[in-house]
């Protein structure tokens, strides 16, 4: 029996409750998702059950959690369809992931005098490992503009993409601007000038289908907390003979293979780069968490926050004094939506709305290059997920309206 | 309905300093120079202070923010005025400790018009806001060891 979306929302006990007197509506999911009581009740379950040190022991507990940390691999894989369970490495997150290609591939493979290709549009962990990694090897890095909508300038990639490209990297879905990269396009000309294709999926895997092979990527990172697993657990997939021609980066104790007292030899990817205790529960937990997406379909999980963007981008862009940041045509634009208030500093209008209930984010999302070439310090905003349903747009909506009302006349 | 609690921290005397902000700009001649960041929100502030006989003479900021950190901004340089580095620290401390929530007895006295952002400590998230300038003419004037400096300053630094 398939749930209707509105029934989802029971699953999470946080939404249930009121801050600053208001029911909460919580619109901060592009900086972490909520959990459901599944993923929370598995995390539980393991550490009154089956909690133990993976990959060291011989008893049943160990045999246990080793089981299930190595059997979220494979869910993992499905998830977004790599080749392999053995390409899936297991990081803090997307920033570590991301730093794990810049200074393991990158170091041993980008030369002074190569470039490096961004885009305007990156988190800060999608571009200063790519800055570090430019000054340390004597590397180009140079950045895709963006169309005046806020979409990837694909005339810009043919550019800045030539010969001397090593490296490519790219979100898929932007933090701020609410729109899905051509990531397949992108690295179409990548591989055409013979660069790898490294994609951070942190915005996209929790909301879209993802599938690594069809988009033809080389790298793709991704974090747990923002697709409802624990904070803490992300995942670096790498092609397997790139992750094999890989150093890894932590040495220690689960990396190795034979340890003498001059020489090491290490593990096979992807345990060569999973050095000391790794976090077992949060690999548990981002297991719950694949499954309960999967259970819903990531493409219902679309469908649903389609229909929210249907109403709400044109109703954000119908106050007069709003400016929406990247494209306003609904059909181009993911949950993610960044605006500002009039002359309204977004503090200040976050401040306002939380003392309506409603939780967004201001500032500038990591992404200070970004609110530089957009000409603003900061902005709101606000972005959904498969628990936010209409009420909890009209109630932005209707929040705004009276923060508006409010820094106008000084009154409510 | 739950705005109303903004009022609390949105006084009219602080909407009309983010307004029309007391010197704002910058001087002709300054001692000492502090610029100060605030990273989590990227917001920037430049005081610029002029000294004769020990005291400050002259004030100036500039840099952008929101409605709480201009209304503080302003209020700051309006207090400052006249006094000597020794008290303008007395003051900053002062300033900390009310918008945390633990103002002073004599708080009111020392702080001047500022005092009215007291309301600040309601709202935890806003307190770097309100913070941001009197730490930035803290460093410019000189810190407890009596020593000023110049240049660029993190907020988290302080
Ligand atoms: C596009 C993008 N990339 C990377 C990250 C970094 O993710 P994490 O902080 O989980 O490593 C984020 C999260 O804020 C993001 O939105």
């Amino acid at each position: 029996m398939v749930k209707e979306m509105s029934n989802y929302r029971a699953d999470f006990p946080i939404l249930q409750q009121k801050v600053n007197d208001e029911p909460l509506v919580y619109l901060d999911n592009a900086a972490t998702a909520q959990k459901p009581k599944a993923v929370v009740e598995a995390l539980e379950y393991y550490y009154y059950h089956d909690n133990a040190n993976v990959h060291r022991g011989v008893h049943t507990l160990a045999e246990r959690a080793t089981e299930q940390f190595e059997a979220v691999r494979q869910k993992v894989a499905n998830f977004i369809n790599a080749p392999s369970s053995q390409e899936i490495v297991y990081t803090k997150g997307t920033t570590e992931a991301l730093n794990w290609v810049a200074a393991s591939y990158g170091a041993t493979h980008v030369k002074a005098g190569d470039e490096i290709v961004i885009s305007y549009m990156e988190h800060h962990s999608n571009l200063v490992p790519w800055q570090q990694l430019a000054q340390k090897t004597g590397a180009v890095l140079k950045y895709i503009d963006f169309t005046a909508t806020g979409e990837l300038d694909l005339n810009s990639a043919e550019q800045q993409i030539t010969d001397k490209t090593a490296i490519v990297a790219l979100t898929q879905a932007s933090n701020v601007l609410g729109v899905i990269n051509p990531i397949k396009q992108v690295a179409a000309l990548a591989h055409q000038h013979g660069a790898i294709m490294v994609v951070d999926g942190a915005q996209s895997t929790p909301h879209i289908k993802v599938d690594v092979q069809a988009l033809d990527a080389d790298f793709y990172a991704f974090s747990g907390h923002k697709l409802m697993a624990p904070t803490g657990i992300g995942i670096l997939w790498g092609k397997s003979e790139l992750l094999a021609d890989m150093p890894p980066l932590e040495f220690g104790g689960e990396m190795i293979d034979w340890v003498q007292l001059q020489k090491t030899t290490f593990k096979a990817a992807p345990w060569k780069f999973e050095g000391g205790t790794q976090n077992i529960a949060g690999v548990i937990g981002l297991g719950a968490a694949i499954d309960y997406l999967s259970a819903i379909g990531m493409d219902r999980i679309a469908a649903h926050e389609r229909q929210l963007v249907d109403y709400l981008l044109p109703a954000l862009l119908e106050i007069p004094g709003v400016t929406v940041y990247g494209p306003h045509d609904p059909a181009k634009h993911t949950g993610v939506i960044s605006f500002n208030l009039d002359n309204l500093h977004p503090h200040d209008v976050a401040t306002a709305l939380d003392m309506e209930g409603v939780a967004v984010r201001a500032g500038h999302h990591c992404a200070q290059p970004l609110m530089e070439h957009l000409k603003v310090a900061a902005t709101v905003r606000a972005s959904l997920y498969l628990y936010n349903n209409l009420e909890d747009a009209q109630r932005l909506v209707k929040a705004l309206k009276a923060t508006k009302e409010f820094f106008n006349h000084g009154t409510v | 309905m739950a705005l109303s609690k903004l009022d609390n921290l949105y006084r009219q005397v602080v909407l009309d300093h983010a307004m029309h902000p007391h010197h704002h700009g910058s001087l002709k001649r300054a001692d000492h120079q502090m610029e100060i960041r605030n990273p989590t929100c990227g917001d920037v502030l430049n005081v610029e202070v002029a000294l004769k006989d020990g005291k400050v003479s002259e004030i100036a900021f500039s840099g952008s923010g929101c409605t709480i950190s201009q209304a503080s901004a302003s209020m700051m340089t309006d207090e400052v005025i006249g006094k000597t580095p020794a008290q303008i620290s007395q003051m900053v401390e002062t300033f900390s400790e009310m918008v945390i929530g633990n103002p002073p007895a004599d708080y009111e006295k020392l702080l001047g018009d500022a005092a009215i952002l007291e309301g600040v400590a309601k709202f935890p998230a806003r307190i770097k806001c309100a913070t941001l300038a009197w730490k930035a003419v803290y460093q410019a004037v000189g810190n407890e060891n009596g020593e000023a400096s110049a240049g660029i300053m993190r907020h988290e630094q302080l």
